[in-house]
């Protein structure tokens, strides 16, 4: 039983790290952003080759790599998403495009030399090899650095939101776009810069949860739907939604492999879901904005 | 600003005018001018089979089960406003009921396949139905989420053989039943689809799109006509879903593949949203294409994704529209 405790609490922090970009984006700019998971396995990607084939320094490959996803963050919005504001199809539709190319386009094999995914090599390193005992269970450092990160960057946020300027006319735009317009925030401004955080906060998560296993290109698309899981259950673009739904869904899911079997997971997934929408359909935390959404 | 000095004049052929309605009787040149296109199509599409070879036969019947896929989208999507980007879960859905009906209890194809249709659907529609209530992108996100998770569920619990999916169903008799099924599967679904947005019902299903708290305020469920254009469309799916399993004689998880999903979108997108005529031929332009380029692996992917963006950036109306005006207008430059 601890060790479904403790792990379910580790699984929920992750849950909250992966989902936690998805949901800035679309509480900031309404911009569902199609392309997270692929940003997420792209950032590993491109770490463990700056490590491997460029012999960078670890540290600073990952923030190379953080970089790389802020811009593209910034790209998508300035390049795709900002002719179709306003369209939700065609914001879904582009970008889902988008996330499927860089996804799959980091399958390719060897079209100007570049190396795409190939077997089950890519892993990268833990930051501090090694375990330790807790309550009798054997937890890694790399599972505590994925929790105490994980409260770290949800403090951080949460300042940032509440004490920068930035962060201030992010969550203005958020709470009611045109009267922030009217007090001369950017919308489109702010929307690019939520992406850019966004990505890089994808980016983020990868760098701290991929240690924990393979980085392959099938894990974009499980990052996507769990965000978006995540996020549903929460409510969508709500914050504190998005926090209690992933320890909900994390613990959950521990809980039932402890007593059913790990196979039980996704089900157990999937009917969370269903049951949060047929009670609740705008979600846990979703209870402003619940008549606009429900018809 | 030399630009400026002209512009563009668009006027409808007075032909065009004279074959609306009952006037298109009065003579062979209006009927002609209405049956035309329509002639083109259907006739075209019944011939092609006959000019192919085995290989390109095969690749035809691909591309009707995507036209299927992309004529459901483009309902969803352009008369109802519900974005479905799981178009693998009718297929899944079809495509295992089918199979298990084939293989448990010995049906032959042309039983199971519309049978399987129906059960199909109604399973679809069943485990769509709490998110139609939300406005929005939450019927995007669950349709996009529930074939990842149908597959999962598929292995967790070993269901249907598995990761190895059950082989040796019945296949259709021979490749001309194969094709003429499922040419003549596309021609009903767009006539009949094209037949119901002109009706009452989908002025409705129309009107939820643009503007749901108008068709509430008329005393309309808007529920219930979202579940009937669920339904609906899953039926069509479905329907390619186990015809799919019957021209492979084979079912397994790659029913849930993310192909039937995206090149559909594709599909529309390149052909037209919210013409139901485009999608068809933008997914008998796109598979062939995506077949060409099987050597590459991933890069199909990647092609009608690309594709996919620039559509949808620069040339959002589509083939269809485009060629629609073409032959409904004339233009000419105009100074001003």
């Amino acid at each position: 039983m601890e060790t479904a405790l403790i792990y379910g609490a580790i699984n929920s922090v992750t849950f909250a790290l992966i989902a936690i970009g998805f949901s800035l984006v679309y509480g900031v700019s309404r911009v569902p952003n199609f392309a997270h998971g692929s940003i997420y396995v792209l950032v590993g990607f491109l770490t463990w080759s700056f490590v491997n084939d460029l012999h960078l320094n670890y540290g600073l490959s990952v923030l190379i790599a953080l970089g790389i996803a802020a811009v593209l963050g910034l790209g998508i919005y300035r390049f795709v998403l900002i002719r179709l504001r306003g369209m939700p199809t065609s914001e879904i539709i582009a970008s889902f495009a988008v996330g499927l190319i860089i996804l799959e386009g980091l399958r390719l094999q060897g079209i100007g030399g570049f190396k795409g995914f190939i077997g089950p090599n890519y892993v990268l390193k833990p930051f501090i090899e090694g375990k330790i005992e807790i309550l009798s269970v054997f937890v890694d450092y790399q599972r505590l650095i994925v929790v105490v990160s994980g409260v770290l960057l949800v403090l951080v946020l949460w300042s940032f939101t509440h004490h920068t300027r930035m962060g201030l006319s992010l969550r203005a735009i958020a709470q009611d776009e045109q009267a922030a317009m009217m007090l001369g925030i950017n919308s489109d401004r702010s929307a690019m810069i939520s992406l850019a955080i966004g990505s890089s906060l994808a980016g983020l998560a990868a760098v701290i949860i991929l240690p924990l296993g393979n980085i392959t290109a099938e894990a974009g698309y499980t990052v996507l739907v769990y965000a978006l899981a995540v996020c549903i259950i929460g409510g969508l673009g709500r914050w504190p939604g998005t926090i209690l739904a992933s320890f909900l869904v994390g613990f959950a899911m521990k809980i039932s492999t402890y007593y059913f079997g790990a196979v039980w997971e996704s089900v157990v997934l999937v009917g969370t879901i269903i049951l949060v929408l047929l009670v609740k359909p705008s979600g846990l935390m979703g209870k402003q904005k619940e008549l606009e959404e429900r018809v | 600003m030399a630009e400026l000095d002209r512009r563009k004049k668009r006027l409808d052929r007075s032909v065009k005018v004279r074959s609306e309605g009952l006037y298109a009787l009065s003579s062979y040149r209006e009927m002609a001018y209405v049956l035309a296109p329509r002639l083109l199509l259907i006739v075209g599409l019944l011939v092609t089979p006959l000019l192919l070879d085995l290989y390109w036969q095969r690749v035809l019947c691909a591309a009707g089960i995507f036209a299927m896929l992309a004529l459901g989208f483009d309902f969803l999507a352009g008369y109802v406003g519900l974005v479905c980007l799981g178009g693998a879960l009718f297929i899944g859905f079809g495509g295992y009921s089918a199979g298990l009906l084939n293989a448990y209890l010995g049906l032959p194809p042309f039983a199971s396949i519309p049978l399987a249709s129906i059960i199909g659907a109604c399973l679809s529609t069943v485990v769509l139905l709490p998110c139609l209530r939300l406005r929005g992108i939450y019927f995007a996100i669950v349709t996009f989420m529930l074939p990842l998770f149908a597959r999962n569920v598929i292995v967790a619990l070993e269901l249907f053989g598995s990761t190895e999916g059950i082989s040796g169903l019945d296949i259709l008799p021979n490749t001309w039943a194969e094709q003429y099924v499922i040419l003549a599967a596309v021609l009903v679904t767009l006539f009949g689809l094209r037949r119901l947005v002109n009706e009452d019902t989908g002025l409705i299903m129309m009107s939820i799109k643009d503007n749901d708290q108008a068709v509430l305020a008329s005393g309309i469920s808007i529920f219930r006509y979202r579940t009937l254009a669920v339904f609906i469309t899953a039926l069509f799916g479905c329907f390619a879903g186990a015809y799919l399993a019957h021209l492979y004689g084979w079912l397994g998880l790659s029913l849930f593949a993310m192909d039937f999903s995206i090149l559909p979108i594709a599909a529309t997108v390149m052909g037209g949203m919210g013409t139901l005529t485009g999608p068809v031929i933008g997914a008998l332009m796109l598979t062939p294409l995506s077949e060409a380029l099987r050597g590459f692996g991933q890069l199909r992917v990647v092609l009608y994704c690309v594709m996919l963006l620039l559509f949808i950036l620069y040339k959002p109306e589509g083939l269809m529209n485009y060629l629609e005006r073409k032959y409904h207008q004339f233009e000419r430059w105009e100074t001003v």
